[in-house]
């Protein structure tokens, strides 16, 4: 027992002998920008994406296209002298492990900026976090509103894809105005992706829309939701939904003998990717096996593997061959790398001695005119920090999405749908690094 | 009413699958009373062994027949060099060690399979019969799933009921000092049927891939529906096994067209304690509830 | 007994101070994690070695502690004070255990491991189904309430450092763990806590010894639930969300681990398992990393290693590191 008393004894000595040390006024000092994760040569980003579990399919490859590219920036001289280290952890698309991840990036890695970070739920855990530790949120890789919808809560934080909603509304406008006598089925995704889908589909659709049905991610069989679409007459398919979740959906079709026209979010198309997972259930099955995709409908903002002549995929093309991790490029990586590049743009704008608030200030004043792969302009302002700000609808030809409209430009609530062009024709300058000039 | 069809159809088939596994389950738990929840990253394997056959330009049936082969053999290997060692102990240890199995496995897969999705193939049609105009949910391959799971039922029952091994085997799961002193060779009997149950869930991987998507994880909702299912039969029953498997099967699939998808697991639980809540030991608790 | 438990708890505290002072930020938001899961695993530790219930579901008892917790931190303008949020979430959780507990009373073995395994993969799903109230799948933000400024302004004339949030929810999570530490330290040793071993050791012979079987495995329930409910709320203010993803099955499989290889049935071990589980990825990721591997590769190498470990453990380990190290030490005293 006596050991007790002596141990406690001796440390509580040493508490107070450590506290003694502190104690005193707060000292006072003018902070200017910070430049935390900077140094002459090198500058450190990180991000949060789900590398293991049941998200890692796909998702998993969105950082090795950022690192390509990043390699690629990096043997051309870096930016300003600066190479550029990009730090992957991985959360297994669990918000739990998005907190310490990010904790792990912010306070012991100590990166100037979050570039990417992956999934709404996730996100949605260190956002906060991370407008309140100052430390610059750019690009989340996710179509939620709230990335940008509030910039003066989340000064911080910038979205990049167009986000959910404008998606819906393009689409519904398209259906109405193109297929007005439609009874059309929502096939939706159980969270804010289906939601703000939903959303702005309704805006222009509300009064076509005869059924819903949602699935659970995780839950592989959607017989039930589908049969409910047929059950209700459904003769169109919206589907807010994942990649993999489109080949379900096709071969439970297959599977019932159910024949709508589909139109897919941009998310669950990847005809590439699907097509490929499709491909195989050709046998036997189907008996022309690109045609299994044929006439379903989609939108695209960025141009993807079915267009590889377009020469943002022919620099991507050339940029994976040389710096890429090991197997094929794909339209995750394709998705990684334009990131990346708007990311280098956003460190140019920033100008020669970039700051934490100095390159948001930077996408603020001069992101809307980035000029890159998105076929339409970003909506950086100080009002909003929402991504690009429009698409086109597609019709897949044989694996290949072939354009129904020009690029339609819109934003959140009433603001009209119109046709913009003049991102669309952007092409990459030659050596493949943008050369944006510092923002005044 | 095509509605009603469909899911009760596609419910069927999934029951038969969790079916199977529950069976899988509940003969590892006759033979060694040891839950084993590393059966669903060990089905994964064998899966992704047939795929890469197949893949391989093998025909179909040579990659299912490897796949089989190979999930005998991981379960004989399992069994005699991890849980032997554990086998007695405590039980809660067992379970850790199977759970940690299932990390193990599951990472492996990841790390030399690669976690992108895959799509494996069926080897019948994946498109519904035609009766008249309408198209019931039911495919080539929904039928040889329901077949073999059949088949294998009445094989186990020919194996159990009609053979010396058979016997054997039960003998050692029932009473190991007594069955060594009549002579069986007990730890060869518990080895084979870890491996005969890994073969049935070999199986139960296969035809859940089969006509559909496979990646790392894509047997963990099997894992969980199959235990709910083996538990709702009782463990001790192979028959119970099965029919836990079609109810859940089919329930579950009610729910999701019905109610919400995101209420399934719910309905699982709601299912599970009402049996539970009755009868304890499960539907078919052979034996009263031992208590020493 | 009692005193020299509290002494410990003393001793603890000096200890907590130290070590929160003394290291960075980001070690004290693993020390904030450690604490929760460390709470969570003495919960379970009691449960299911103490008293022989195994629970695969303890994820969802953490997740109606969290939950509670962030509904009630909803509001921007004026919360309860956060230890009294963190009281509630306890007793609701509590509640909720003890429903659980009646069912899971009247079952055995594998019987219960399924209803709670069914248990663990349907609590996620209610967030969805109520998804206007609960926040569906993005879940519900929480922001941690603001230091009291009296707090603040003593922690600082103490130590000498201003007092972040971060070190905040650190000290707070180990405080948790001291009063939950003390207070099962002496329940097991009381009289109820050996009416719990009775019953788990032979049921006919506590029976007849005049324990209530069924009131025995309820309360070791409920107080198994109560401190997964206050980890659950500590969890949702460290991650700052409660989410359904962040409460799959995965998280109940993984207390259970941390629980058999800590050892099973000692509170040592409990902190142990939750030491594993909060400091074995990040440090295998960084040796991954280390040797040149990609980020893919170096993710996918801490649950193969974490896996390895556990399988390690029960093989050569069956008592748990805790046990273990304890054995060691007795034979190098003895030799």
């Amino acid at each position: 027992m006596k050991r007790w008393y002596t141990g406690t004894a001796l440390l509580l000595a040493m508490a107070v002998t450590a506290t003694a040390c502190g104690a005193g006024g707060r000292p006072e000092g003018e902070e200017k920008g910070s430049t935390v994760g900077i140094t002459d040569t090198t500058i450190k980003i990180g991000a949060h994406f789900p590398l293991t579990g049941v998200a890692a399919p796909g998702y998993s490859e969105i950082p090795s296209g950022h690192q390509a590219y990043y390699d690629y920036v990096n043997a051309n001289g870096g930016v300003n002298g600066r190479k550029i280290e990009f730090v992957v952890k991985d959360d297994g698309y669990n918000p739990t492990n998005t907190s310490q991840v990010t904790n792990e990036l912010v306070l012991n890695d100590e990166i100037f900026a979050m570039v990417g970070g992956l999934g709404t739920p996730t996100h949605s855990a260190v956002v906060d976090y991370l407008n309140d530790a100052k430390v610059p949120d750019l690009f989340v890789s996710s179509g939620s509103l709230q990335w940008g919808d509030w910039p003066k809560e989340k000064p911080f934080t910038f979205g990049w894809q167009p986000d959910y909603e404008i998606e819906g509304k393009i689409i519904g406008d398209w259906v109405a105005k193109n297929m007005p006598d439609a009874k059309v089925g929502l096939f939706l995704q159980d969270d804010d992706f289906g939601r703000d889908g939903e959303k702005g589909a309704r805006r222009y659709l509300d009064s076509q829309i005869v059924a819903v049905a949602k699935y659970t991610p995780g839950n592989t069989d959607v017989a039930p939701q589908i049969a409910q679409l047929q059950a209700a007459g459904v003769d169109l398919v919206l589907g807010f939904n994942v990649p993999s979740y489109t080949a379900l959906s096709q071969l439970v079709s297959l599977k019932i003998g159910f024949k709508p026209k589909w139109f897919y979010s941009n998310v669950g198309s990847d005809p590439a990717l699907v097509g490929s997972l499709l491909a195989r259930f050709s046998e036997g099955a189907v008996t022309d096996s690109a045609s299994l995709l044929n006439g379903v409908m989609s939108t695209e903002y960025l141009p993807g593997m079915d267009a590889p002549d377009d020469p943002w995929m022919k620099l991507w093309q050339k940029v994976w061959d040389e710096h890429g991790a090991d197997g094929e490029l794909t339209n995750y990586r394709v998705y990684g790398m334009s990131q990346a590049y708007t990311f280098v743009q956003a460190l140019q704008a920033a100008g020669q001695d970039p700051t934490r608030e100095g390159i948001v200030e930077a996408i603020e004043k001069s992101g809307a005119s980035f000029e890159g792969p998105g076929i339409a302009p970003f909506r950086y302002t100080g009002d909003s920090h929402l991504g690009i700000s429009g698409m086109s609808v597609v019709e897949i030809q044989n694996g290949i999405g072939e354009d129904l409209t020009p690029v339609l430009v819109t934003d959140l609530g009433d603001t009209p749908i119109k046709e913009d062009d003049s991102a669309a024709g952007d092409a990459p300058p030659s050596n493949g690094i943008p050369d944006v000039k510092p923002a005044e | 009413m095509q509605q009603l069809l469909t899911t009760v159809l596609t419910g069927v088939t999934l029951g038969v699958v969790y079916a199977a596994f529950a069976l899988a389950l509940v003969l590892i738990w006759r033979a060694t009373r040891i839950v084993n929840f590393a059966q669903a990253p060990m089905a994964m394997i064998t899966t992704y062994i047939a795929l890469v056959l197949i893949d391989a330009g093998y025909s179909y049936w040579l990659g299912f027949a490897a796949a089989l082969l190979s999930g005998l053999v991981l379960g004989a290997v399992v069994e005699r060099f991890v849980v032997r060692f554990v086998s007695g102990k405590s039980e809660i240890n067992a379970v850790i060690l199977t759970l940690g199995l299932f990390i193990v496995l599951h990472a492996l897969a990841a790390i030399v399979f690669g976690s992108r999705y895959r799509s494996f193939p069926a080897p019948f049609g994946l498109r519904g019969f035609q009766i008249g105009d309408t198209t019931i949910a039911l495919t080539g391959f929904g039928v040889f799933t329901v077949v073999a799971v059949a088949v294998v039922m009445v094989g186990l029952v020919l194996l159990f009921r009609g053979t010396d091994l058979g016997l054997r085997m039960r003998a050692s799961a029932f009473n190991q000092e007594v069955s060594r002193l009549l002579g069986v060779k007990v730890g060869r009997m518990l080895t084979l049927g870890w491996a005969l149950a890994a073969l049935v869930g070999s199986l139960s991987g296969l035809l859940i891939a089969g006509g559909g998507l496979v990646h790392p994880s894509y047997m963990d909702g099997v894992v969980v529906y199959g235990f709910v299912a083996a538990v709702l039969g009782g463990l001790d029953s192979p028959v119970g096994a099965v029919v836990g498997g079609l109810l859940l099967g089919l329930s579950l699939s009610l729910v999701s067209g019905y109610v919400g998808s995101e209420l399934v697991p719910l309905a699982a639980l709601v299912i599970l304690m009402a049996v539970l809540l009755l009868k304890p030991g499960g539907l078919f608790a052979s034996v009263r509830e031992r208590r020493v | 007994m009692v005193r020299r438990h509290l002494l410990l708890a003393l001793g603890a505290l000096v200890v907590v101070v130290l070590v929160l002072e003394t290291t960075s930020q980001f070690r004290n938001a693993q020390f904030a994690a450690m604490a929760y899961y460390a709470i969570a695993a003495a919960g379970l530790t009691i449960l299911t070695g103490l008293n022989g219930q195994l629970s695969l579901g303890h994820g969802a008892l953490m997740a109606v502690g969290a939950y509670s917790t962030a509904l009630m931190l909803q509001s921007r303008e004026g919360t309860l004070p956060l230890l009294v949020i963190l009281a509630l979430a306890t007793v609701i959780t509590v509640v909720v255990g003890a429903l659980v507990g009646v069912a899971a009373a009247r079952l055995h073995g594998p019987y219960l491991a399924g209803a709670t395994l069914a248990l663990a993969v349907a609590i996620p799903g209610i967030p969805l189904y109520f998804s206007e109230w609960l926040g569906g799948e993005q879940g519900l933000n929480v922001r941690m309430p603001e230091i009291p400024v009296w707090l603040a302004d003593a922690a600082y004339f103490v130590t000498g450092q201003e007092l972040t949030q971060i070190r905040y929810l650190a000290y707070l999570g180990w405080l948790g763990v001291i009063v939950v530490f003390v207070l099962l330290a002496n329940l097991s040793r009381s009289r109820v806590g050996r009416n719990w071993q009775a019953v788990r050791d032979d049921e006919v012979a506590a029976e007849l010894a005049g324990i209530n079987l069924g009131r025995a495995r309820v309360q070791a329930f409920v107080v198994s639930a109560g401190c997964a409910g206050l980890a659950g709320g500590l969890l949702a203010l460290s991650a700052r969300l409660a989410a359904p993803s962040g409460f799959t099955l995965t998280l109940s499989l993984l207390l259970l681990s941390a629980v058999v290889l800590g050892g099973l049935g000692s509170l040592v071990g409990a902190l142990v398992g939750a030491a594993l589980l909060t400091f074995l990825p990040q440090v295998v990721t960084g040796a991954g990393t280390d040797l040149g591997l990609t980020d893919v590769q170096a993710a996918q190498l801490a649950p193969l290693i974490y896996g390895l470990v556990t399988v390690l453990v029960v093989l050569l380990a069956p008592a748990g590191l805790a046990g273990g190290l304890r054995k060691l030490i007795h034979w190098r005293r003895s030799s």
